[in-house]
């Protein structure tokens, strides 16, 4: 039991860079921009967050200079996909490439460095109902935060006026240009702020989680929140669910490899992966209409007033 | 005052090749920028990478080392992206097609060169193209994005590749480093011409000749491109886009599979973790660059990889991480794509009279 209770607890750590950064991406492709960079924005949010929070002293402005790194990065990206109709796919790829590269030879004073980070605490009350309290209510500040977001972002998609404005753009923008709609404009903001949330996730890892900076150290996380997204069907409760998913699949394996047992090491890493591959698989096979039907609809295609299709 | 956009009726072709080399160039000049304030001198740098690259017979046919993968696994994701399939995964491909060649080595030694050449290539293009054709099945069948699957088979394949050469093929005598004992002689391609250039050189030659027949000459090709370019047009021509899927796929994994076979065959001469500088990666900026030209792609693929042996060179004589000329990599991939804006599209300068630029 009392195992059973730190692996669940491990898992919604390890899950919540997961987390953001797959809800960073749902608010970007709701808007109908599509950004595969999520591995260099994470990367370059990770080592702005431990650069600042070492020079500094201050884990908050640490997070803060990530989230703010993240949105610059979000801009070029929206520069690129919106404004001039770039293929956001290669755009995508040529950001992981970037922002590994950057954030490698920009990191490369920081090895070995430590920093204090963001201690957790307990929420009152809360953390003493079993299981549910240890697991949900004795972390840190950024894991209550992103239980936080996932609601407000649910709330924000289904309930507010400019929720909605942000889904018709993703699924008609022609139609919500007619409607009045800056569809450039909210494109930017979404994919700007998405990014933010991005690097704010690969900020907890150094920040909170791990409170080291190495290259690369956001290990492939970035492109397994891309694949969440899709395996969330773009809500962010289910993205809640698959990021603790992934999160105890790591945890677990962690576990393993300390335990000692003998399935070796390299094809216990493979499990993330190959369970990522089938969750995907049955989703589309069990629900491919539903895929289909709640992938926003103008995904990834750029929008140009004065043309016709 | 405002600028606007017009849609250009046609390119010139000119134009193509210089907003291709000013937007390169412009990548390296903000790439000094990003350098300088690193506070690493540009100049040194660049410099450096030149030198490192051109610099001697020898250098070039570093480079040229560099560049056959590059420019083979890159045909093979051509292929794909022609399609507008997006294989992610030719890293993937071309770790399972060098496992897989490995693995023939291990229990198939022959006495024949030829015989275990060909066999070896054979296996790798199979696996390779199973390993792809994974991919390329769950997306004709189940609409599986393509770009997820093949990148966590990329995962799983550089993991598998670890569980061999940590584990079971691990050569005792390697001092504890993971890699295999190393190939018998026939299982080696030759060098040639004393530098570590391999004859698959001669293969990808070949290849890209022939692939550029294929795409741009065959009725096959033809079908291929128009799915690429409109997909519903070619589904209401009767194209079966599923079977095609699986196909291109197929043959792209076979390609990258091969390539990851002459690297450990021709280069390496055993199989090692890591044993791949993320050259399917790479590749996908080489075919992006190259406008999915074949033949232009050799040309892309050779300065790329002077960029990968400058980066060998920054590691060494200025300490840098050898991920830094991604930087680079990664900004010229950035302006290429900004710049193809120029040629699709007419800026016009609009001062807003009546009648002047205001047109729908």
């Amino acid at each position: 039991m009392e195992t059973l209770v730190s692996i669940l607890a491990a898992a919604v750590r390890s899950g919540t860079p997961i987390l953001y950064a797959t809800l960073g991406e749902i608010l970007t492709e709701k808007c109908g921009v599509m950004n595969l960079g999520l591995e260099g924005i994470m990367l370059m949010g990770a080592f702005s967050g431990f650069f600042v929070s070492l020079s500094t002293g201050n884990p908050w402005l640490g997070l803060a200079a990530a989230f703010g790194v993240g949105m610059c990065l979000g801009l070029i990206h929206a520069f690129i996909s919106v404004s001039l109709g770039g293929n956001q796919v290669v755009c995508g790829l040529a950001m992981t490439m970037f922002g590994g590269g950057a954030s490698a030879l920009m990191g490369r004073g920081c090895i070995g460095m430590t920093i204090r980070g963001i201690d957790g605490f307990s929420i009152p009350w809360f953390s003493e109902l079993p299981l549910v309290g240890r697991v949900f209510f004795s972390q840190d500040v950024m894991v209550y935060a992103s239980y936080a977001l996932v609601v407000v972002l649910y709330c924000f998609f289904t309930a507010t006026r400019p929720g909605m404005n942000l889904r018709a753009v993703g699924e008609n923008p022609k139609a919500a240009d007619a409607m009045g709609l800056p569809v450039a404009r909210i494109r930017y903001l979404y994919t700007v702020l998405g990014a933010g949330l991005v690097a704010l996730g690969g900020a907890y890892i150094s920040v909170i989680y791990n409170r080291f900076w190495a290259e690369s150290m956001t290990a492939g996380r970035g492109w397994i929140a891309v694949a969440m997204v899709i395996f969330a069907v773009w809500n962010p409760f289910q993205a809640a669910l698959g990021a603790y998913l992934f999160g105890g699949v790591e945890a677990f394996q962690l576990r393993l490899q300390a335990a000692g047992t003998s399935v070796p090491t390299p094809l216990l890493m493979m499990l993330p992966y190959v369970m990522t591959i089938l969750v995907l698989l049955f989703i589309s096979i069990g629900k491919g209409r539903r895929v289909s039907l709640s992938a926003p609809a103008a995904l990834g295609a750029p929008f140009h007033r004065e043309e016709r299709e | 005052m405002k600028l606007r956009a017009e849609k250009r009726i046609d390119s010139p072709a000119w134009m193509t090749v210089v907003v291709t080399l000013a937007s390169v160039c412009l990548a390296f000049v903000a790439g000094g920028v990003f350098l300088y304030l690193q506070g690493v001198s540009p100049l040194t740098a660049y410099r450096m990478i030149l030198r490192s690259a051109f610099g001697s017979v020898y250098d070039l046919s570093e480079t040229a080392v560099r560049a056959l993968p590059l420019a083979t696994v890159s045909l093979a994701v051509m292929l794909c992206f022609t399609m507008l399939i997006w294989n992610i995964g030719a890293e993937g491909q071309a770790f399972i097609g060098a496992l897989t060649a490995a693995a023939v080595v291990r229990y198939f030694p022959m006495e024949d060169r030829l015989a275990m050449l060909s066999l070896m290539a054979l296996a790798a293009a199979v696996a390779g193209g199973f390993w792809a054709g994974v991919a390329g099945v769950l997306k004709a069948k189940w609409n599986v994005s393509e770009i997820i699957s093949t990148l966590m088979l990329n995962y799983i394949a550089i993991r598998l590749l670890e569980h061999f050469v940590y584990g079971p093929w691990r050569d005792p005598s390697s001092l504890g480093f993971p890699m295999t004992r190393p190939f018998i002689p026939q299982a080696r391609l030759p060098q040639l011409w004393g530098t570590r250039i391999h004859m698959g050189l001669y293969g990808l030659l070949i290849l890209s000749a022939f692939m550029w027949l294929a795409l741009k000459k065959t009725r096959w090709g033809y079908e291929i491109r128009i799915m690429g370019s409109n997909a519903r047009a070619a589904h209401y021509a009767g194209m079966n886009y599923a079977r095609s899927v699986v196909l291109v796929m197929f043959l792209s994994g076979a390609i990258a599979g091969i390539a990851g076979m002459c690297e450990v065959s021709g280069l390496q001469g055993r199989l090692q973790a890591g044993f791949s500088a993320q050259y399917g990666y790479t590749a996908i900026i080489v075919a992006w660059l190259s406008h999915l030209n074949p033949p232009l792609s050799l040309l892309v693929a050779f300065l790329i990889g002077a960029l990968l042996v400058g980066g060998e060179a920054l590691q060494i004589g200025m300490g840098l991480p050898l991920a830094s000329v991604q930087i680079l990599q990664g900004l010229i991939l950035f302006f290429v794509l900004g710049g193809e804006f120029f040629y699709n599209y007419r800026v016009r300068l609009d001062f807003g009279r009546p009648g002047f630029g205001g047109e729908r």
